[in-house]
């Protein structure tokens, strides 16, 4: 979309909308749809993958004229995989329970393709400052899809909104919006109006 | 019930129908949409993931019990596994170019894909959360991998048929539309949870 390396903000900015990496791209969807059924842990995991796409751009960047190009997946999935570790054992000594409802999907915040896509197309053929905002600027892009989502699931499904009453107690909980298949049709409609959005756009 | 106690194979059919890592786990889903446009590859990478997955878990136990729990290492696991994975397919790769021409060819392309799929991470993480022992294990594996494939495989003819035959609006196209079939393919599998119950 964009002709030449995008620096600084610029680099930040393009990402939450322009490039927003899971509406354009569909990535990084594997860990991201289980969590959208309560708005704390989503938001949990998105604090945890902005953490992770921060330091993991800023550490590929800052090695990126010292990894040898034929390994440099498995260097980036070691230095990703150090930093999702960090966050797991953060979790587990402030909030344990948070940290054994999200289960194995902390962990699989290491194969997020976001994370490897940023570090593998960005950070390894840019200075370590851009790296950064790239990286946050992604993460703040997926949390722009989670949060939505589970902002919907949560308080139809269980009427509630970060863990507290928001409907009323006779509300008929929709059951079908914490299970499995909402999490695809809240993300396939969340999409659709992005890019009706998007179309509409263009056309002006 | 205690968990160990469950036979492996209610374990496996469990991870097909009832607990399916992509349909209710939502893992694998980057390579499930990129690849689901055609039959051919998505049967591809299906068998690919059947045959790693089968493998990488029982490889991760071992890793896992053997390794770093009596080590008392057990916060570098995500490490360990990611390497365990990375290492398997690395070799796998090399062993099939020198057995099989057609079958590198077939599978070969796809392998790479395998170490950052989601789907074969998760499988590995579940049986530690859920302390499998190790035949359970093995068929976690077997049986995540297999819903794996047959997950692929049906959204795979059922994108190729629609291709031909309806029309999409717009801006659903592509994933947007895939995702709507996933959901109600997900829909029909909860059809499934009264038969096996593992959690």
């Amino acid at each position: 979309m964009s002709a030449g390396p995008v620096k600084g903000v610029a680099a930040l900015k393009r990402m939450l909308w322009e490039e927003n990496p899971v509406i354009g791209q569909i990535l990084g969807i594997c860990s991201a749809l289980a969590v959208t059924n309560l708005v704390k842990n989503t938001l949990v995991m998105c604090l945890g993958l902005i953490f992770t796409l921060m330091m993991s751009c800023f550490t590929v960047s800052l090695l990126r004229n010292v990894i040898p190009r034929q390994v440099r997946m498995i260097i980036q999935v070691l230095v990703i995989a150090a930093y999702v570790i960090v966050i797991k054992i953060i979790l587990d000594a402030y909030l344990p329970e948070i940290s054994n409802e999200l289960g194995p999907y902390v962990g699989l915040i290491i194969t997020n393709c976001i994370v490897m896509g940023r570090t593998e197309g960005y950070a390894m053929n840019n200075k370590p400052g851009d790296a950064i905002l790239d990286g946050i600027g992604a993460g703040i892009g997926y949390s722009l899809v989670l949060l939505p989502i589970a902002m919907v699931r949560e308080p139809l499904g269980l009427g509630t909104f970060f863990g507290m009453q928001l409907l009323p107690p006779d509300w008929t909980k929709w059951n079908m919006m914490v299970i499995a298949p909402s999490g695809f049709f809240a993300l396939a409609t969340y999409i659709w109006i992005v890019r009706a959005f998007k179309a509409g756009e263009g056309k002006r | 019930m205690d968990i160990q106690s469950i036979h492996p194979l209610v374990i496996f059919f469990a991870a097909i129908t009832t607990n399916n890592i992509l349909l209710t786990n939502f893992l694998g889903m980057c390579s499930f949409l990129a690849v689901s446009k055609d039959l051919k590859s998505s049967l591809g990478l299906g068998v690919a993931v059947i045959f790693v997955s089968t493998f990488t878990a029982p490889l991760n136990w071992l890793v896992y019990h053997k390794l770093l729990v009596p080590y008392g290492l057990e916060y570098l696991q995500y490490i360990a596994f990611i390497i365990v994975i990375a290492a398997f397919v690395q070799i796998i790769e090399m062993i099939i170019e020198r057995v099989s021409t057609l079958l590198y060819l077939t599978l070969g392309i796809f392998l790479p894909l395998i170490t950052v799929n989601c789907a074969i991470f998760g499988c590995v993480l579940f049986l530690v959360i859920r302390q499998y022992t190790f035949m359970q294990s093995i068929a976690y594996g077997l049986g995540a991998g297999t819903g794996w494939a047959l997950a692929i495989t049906a959204l795979a003819g059922i994108r190729t048929r629609m291709e031909k035959k309806s029309k999409v609006i717009a801006e659903l196209e592509g994933p947007g539309i895939a995702l709507i079939i996933t959901g109600i393919m997900a829909m029909a599998f909860i059809g499934f949870s009264g038969i096996v119950k593992i959690n």
